[in-house]
């Protein structure tokens, strides 16, 4: 081999598969990296030892001519999963002394499909932020560099998984979405990340943010290696009551590179005021290429997608209060010790949660309060009820929808936005689909002027992940985009 | 006639209303697959999902909603097929996520009602609001340790019926029928096991006065009161409380109260104890619950006779009046067992006298339960027969009924075996009559001035005859020897 960490995920696969490889010598190669990239900050917790005996027990299952859809792939796991013996904190440091005794569905699908895992992700604290940087464990640093030698973000909160897919520290990681948590920081760092349809893969075992728009979802180099990945991971659980009775279908074979006659959406909602020339000119390429594949360009209308935001921003914190008030310091987790029960809760909360996360509690708390939840909570659930309908009647014209995934590239850590509101501007384009439960990815198109990746996002019909996948393998082979 | 409190002004009707919280029966918790056992080891009875692990998610258990259908069926209530689970936030030590999953908005048992049995024999009819589930806490141990609280989590999670009654309760002695009938339907149908001494059913007290007629008064109530006897001194204690207040010109503040048993009188519980904006919001981990028809259709085919309807049948078929009928049907093995001794009499009234008197005199004696009487239904029922067809008269059915309980034996060989069979043969009570007469003249002489004397001969020839002659017998055969 000449560098194994070249491959992308199929081409591991289908070098161990010829023998070329053993998944050892593909994950030490990883364990090496996570070393030699290990200023990056990509990793939380990293288990290498873990990854050699996991690795090994693959190798063997190999011979003995057993082979999972993830055989011997050395992945990195979101520090939202929990893992069981492993340390899962949510990047908070209410968490950082947590070890659970069990193992999160996603998880324990992709193990039982012959996964490696290299250690836990960075993440923005409990999955709330767009840029890794509410992380307990600091920043992390996005793997691609600039003249000006800033470090830049990742983008949030699945910021470690994206920076070790770009940076080679991990072959594929798993990430959660809930308003753009893994296809923003995909454009940022350079690679192709999917949020299937909520319901698709189990929530059971991940640290919950906001229930009902929480999805696992994936990293890869490749579109093909999110469709690899994805099949590992979803399919219906009987513990979490919101997942989909529903066959996975094998979406790598669905990718096809065919999408002629196929309709994209193109809403022009999404053209907002201030968007840089250089995004507005990728997205008219995608266009282009989808057109010239024999695809059919229609001019769409959302007119709820400036609603989408202020929406997410009552839902999320709402549900949000409520998941982390178990977080109390009664059980596990951090205590910090009070004269009575009311001073331990205020003491380990004020200490265990960050500022980000707090500001979402307080929101939360308020929106869900007596005299304003209707005016509030109840108004966003219906409008995020039109935003679906929005979506599904579009459906009818198009199959899929094309737009940017950010209005913009990676910020620089030192200059990200300060005021929270231009913060949250990140997840414009991603917000709207998390709230109708839509599958969304992004990929890499191109750069910015100053030679950082900028993404583009596919959007699909409930439970048309393979839809998703072939557009965007199209899109994939017309960019032509030189990864890291 | 009805009840009222005496006040310095007048009489006062007294309102009341119940919330009663009822233990659902199930091997299962309501939302995870931990035991529900009272007794057991502390915190032996919690799974991850209890103890609010992260990333822990609630499955509905459905053996709880079909309880609680069960239950809205025997209150001839309306099932709501489509019902929501929210969830109410607060925070205690023994509630581990800081909400406690219920149903607000959308319960999944609308209207209904019950028939309450008075001890005049009358009845009446008390509206039923709505039945929701919902989660119990756990238990605080605070009385173990000067400065350290326990949790026991066993309870945390067990399904709950709440049962919310209309304010159409007027006296203590009301309230108390309504628990016992309520209790009554639970055992019928082993939703619930009624047991107040073990928690498994507790009863919020509503209590307003008014002058009869008048608006209703504001209304205080009175938490967590876990026995009947309590809830009746509690509505009694209060409703003259605030007859005073309210008298002596103060007025009534709607409040939360505590009962103090070892007091007798409530007392308000301190602001902090229930001062909480809960927040209520759709539990978004779960999603509504929609039943099909055919669910609540094989639930009503599989319905017992229900109490009120057993009731009206024993008046209509056996011609009991309302308060045995009402007596006999609150359990449903004591419904089970007249009727099976009804049956083996053949006369259904001295059944019901039998029953209800010497039968439950002697299990009450021996304080033993109805399934552990050494005496059967069939038996008993044989011993009434024997009655019934004049073959023993009452008084020897006692003393057979006596060695019956002792031996087990049934009746008709103890008759034979100490030759008790009565004489009705007039041959030989006239043998004994006309010996009496000759032996008493002087009490001959006294009795036709004074028919009252006719008792002394009665007693005499069945004491000459050794309790066997036929009562009815002796009676007609005196009367017409002594000229009466």
């Amino acid at each position: 081999m000449s560098n194994a960490l070249d491959l992308t995920l199929a081409g591991a696969l289908s070098a161990m598969d010829k023998g070329e490889l053993s998944s050892v010598e593909l994950t030490q190669a990883y364990i090496d990296q996570m070393a030699a990239t290990k200023a990056l900050n990509a990793y939380i917790t990293e288990t290498p030892d873990i990854a050699l005996e996991m690795a090994r027990a693959s190798d063997a299952r190999r011979a003995g001519g057993q082979t999972g859809i993830m055989e011997g792939i050395p992945v990195g796991i979101k520090d939202l999963f929990c893992t069981k013996g492993t340390r899962t904190t949510a990047a908070s440091h209410i968490l950082d002394n947590f070890v659970p005794t069990y193992e999160s569905t996603v998880t324990s699908n992709l193990f039982s499909q012959g996964a490696v895992m290299l250690g836990k992700t960075n993440l923005d604290e409990f999955a709330m932020g767009s840029s890794n940087q509410t992380s307990y464990f600091g920043d992390v640093v996005n793997p691609w560099k600039t003249s000006d030698g800033k470090n830049r973000a990742p983008g949030g909160s699945s910021g470690g998984s994206a920076a070790a897919v770009a940076a080679k520290s991990a072959l594929a990681t798993t990430g959660t979405d809930t308003g753009g948590s893994i296809r923003q920081p995909a454009a940022f760092c350079g690679i192709t990340g999917i949020k299937p349809t909520y319901g698709r893969c189990s929530r059971w075992g991940v640290v919950a943010f906001a229930s009902s728009l929480d999805q696992p979802g994936c990293f890869g180099r490749t579109v093909e290696d999110n469709a690899i990945m994805l099949r590992a991971m979803a399919g219906y659980d009987p513990k979490d009551s919101t997942s989909i009775e529903r066959a996975v279908p094998d979406y790598r074979a669905q990718i096809t590179g065919n999408i002629k006659g196929k309709k994209i959406g193109i809403p022009k909602e999404y053209r907002v005021d201030g968007m840089p020339a250089e995004i507005e000119k990728l997205w008219q390429q995608g266009m282009d290429w989808l057109r010239d594949s024999g695809a059919e360009i229609v001019d769409i209308s959302l007119p709820l997608t400036d609603k989408a935001l202020p929406t997410y921003y009552i839902i999320a914190p709402a549900e949000a209060s409520s998941n982390l008030a178990r977080y109390d310091g009664v059980r596990y987790g951090l205590r910090v010790e009070g004269v009575d029960l009311d001073d331990m809760y205020a003491k380990t909360r004020g200490e265990g949660f960050g500022e980000e996360v707090k500001r979402r509690i307080m929101i939360g708390t308020y929106v869900l309060s007596a005299g304003y939840y209707d005016a509030y909570y109840n108004k966003a659930r219906r409008v995020r009820k039109m935003i679906l309908n929005e979506f599904l009647d579009v459906y009818n014209q198009v199959d899929a929808i094309l737009t940017p995934t950010t209005p913009s590239a990676a910020f620089t850590l030192d200059d990200a936005p300060s005021d929270p509101v231009t913060m949250y501007l990140n997840d414009v384009f991603t917000v709207p689909a998390s709230l109708a439960g839509l599958p969304g990815l992004s990929l890499p198109a191109g750069l910015s002027s100053e030679g950082l990746p900028l993404g583009l996002q596919v959007l699909g019909k409930p439970f048309e992940e393979g839809e998703v996948l072939n557009v965007a393998s199209v899109l994939e082979a017309a960019a032509g985009f030189q990864r890291l | 006639m009805s009840y009222t409190v005496k006040g310095n002004t007048g009489e006062w009707e007294v309102v009341i209303g119940l919330e009663v919280h009822a233990q659902v029966i199930s091997n299962a918790k309501l939302f995870s697959g931990s035991a529900t056992d009272f007794g057991a080891e502390p915190n032996s009875q919690v799974s991850f999902v209890d103890s609010a692990q992260p990333g822990m998610l609630p499955v509905v258990n459905k053996e709880c909603l079909r309880q609680a259908i069960r239950t809205g069926l025997g209150l001839s209530a309306e099932i709501n097929r489509y019902s929501v689970f929210d969830r109410k936030n607060y925070f205690y030590a023994d509630l581990p996520q800081g909400y406690q999953i219920s149903q607000l908005y959308h319960p999944i048992v609308g209207e209904g009602q019950i028939e309450i049995d008075l001890e005049d024999g009358s009845s009446r009819t008390i509206g039923i609001e709505r039945l929701h589930l919902e989660q119990d806490a756990g238990k605080s141990i605070h009385d173990l340790d000067p400065k350290r609280s326990f949790i026991d989590l066993n309870r945390c999670g067990v399904a709950l019926m709440e049962i919310v009654s209309r304010p159409d309760l007027r006296s203590p002695e009301e309230a108390g029928a309504y628990l016992r009938k309520l209790r009554t339907i639970f055992r019928y149908l082993g939703t619930c096991d009624g047991n107040m001494e073990e928690g498994s059913m507790r009863a919020d007290v509503n209590v307003s006065v008014r002058k009869p007629g008048a608006e209703f008064g504001t209304r205080t109530e009175t938490k967590n009161v876990n026995s009947i006897r309590f809830v009746m001194q509690a509505i009694e204690s209060e409703a003259l409380r605030q007859v005073k207040l309210v008298e002596s010109g103060g007025e009534v503040v709607q409040e939360t109260r505590l009962w103090d048993a070892g007091k007798g009188h409530t007392r308000p519980m301190r602001s902090k104890e229930f001062a909480h904006d809960y927040r209520y919001f759709p539990c978004p981990d779960l999603l509504p619950v929609n039943l099909p028809q055919s669910f609540v259709d094989e639930i009503k085919a599989e319905m017992p006779e229900l109490p009120d309807k057993k009731k009206h049948r024993f008046m209509d078929d056996y011609g009991l009046p309302a308060y045995d009928a009402g007596v006999l049907v609150a359990e449903r093995e004591t419904a089970d067992f007249y009727e099976a001794v009804a049956k083996a009499a053949g006369n259904a009234k001295l059944a019901a006298n039998w029953t209800m008197g010497d039968f439950f005199g002697a299990l009450n004696k021996a304080d033993i339960k109805l399934a552990d009487s050494p005496v059967k239904a069939e038996q008993l029922g044989g011993l009434i027969k024997l009655i019934a067809d004049d073959t023993i008269s009452g008084r020897i059915a006692k003393e057979v009924f006596e060695i019956m309980w002792e031996t087990g034996k049934d009746a008709e060989a103890i008759v034979e075996e100490k030759g008790l069979k009565q004489i009705t043969d007039t041959g030989a009570i006239e043998g004994i009559i006309d010996q009496i007469i000759a032996d008493n003249p002087a009490q001959v002489e006294k009795v036709k001035t004074n028919e009252k004397l006719l008792g002394w001969f009665v007693g005499q020839t069945m004491k000459a005859s050794g309790g066997k002659a036929n009562p009815g017998v002796v009676n007609k055969l005196l009367k017409d020897k002594l000229g009466l």
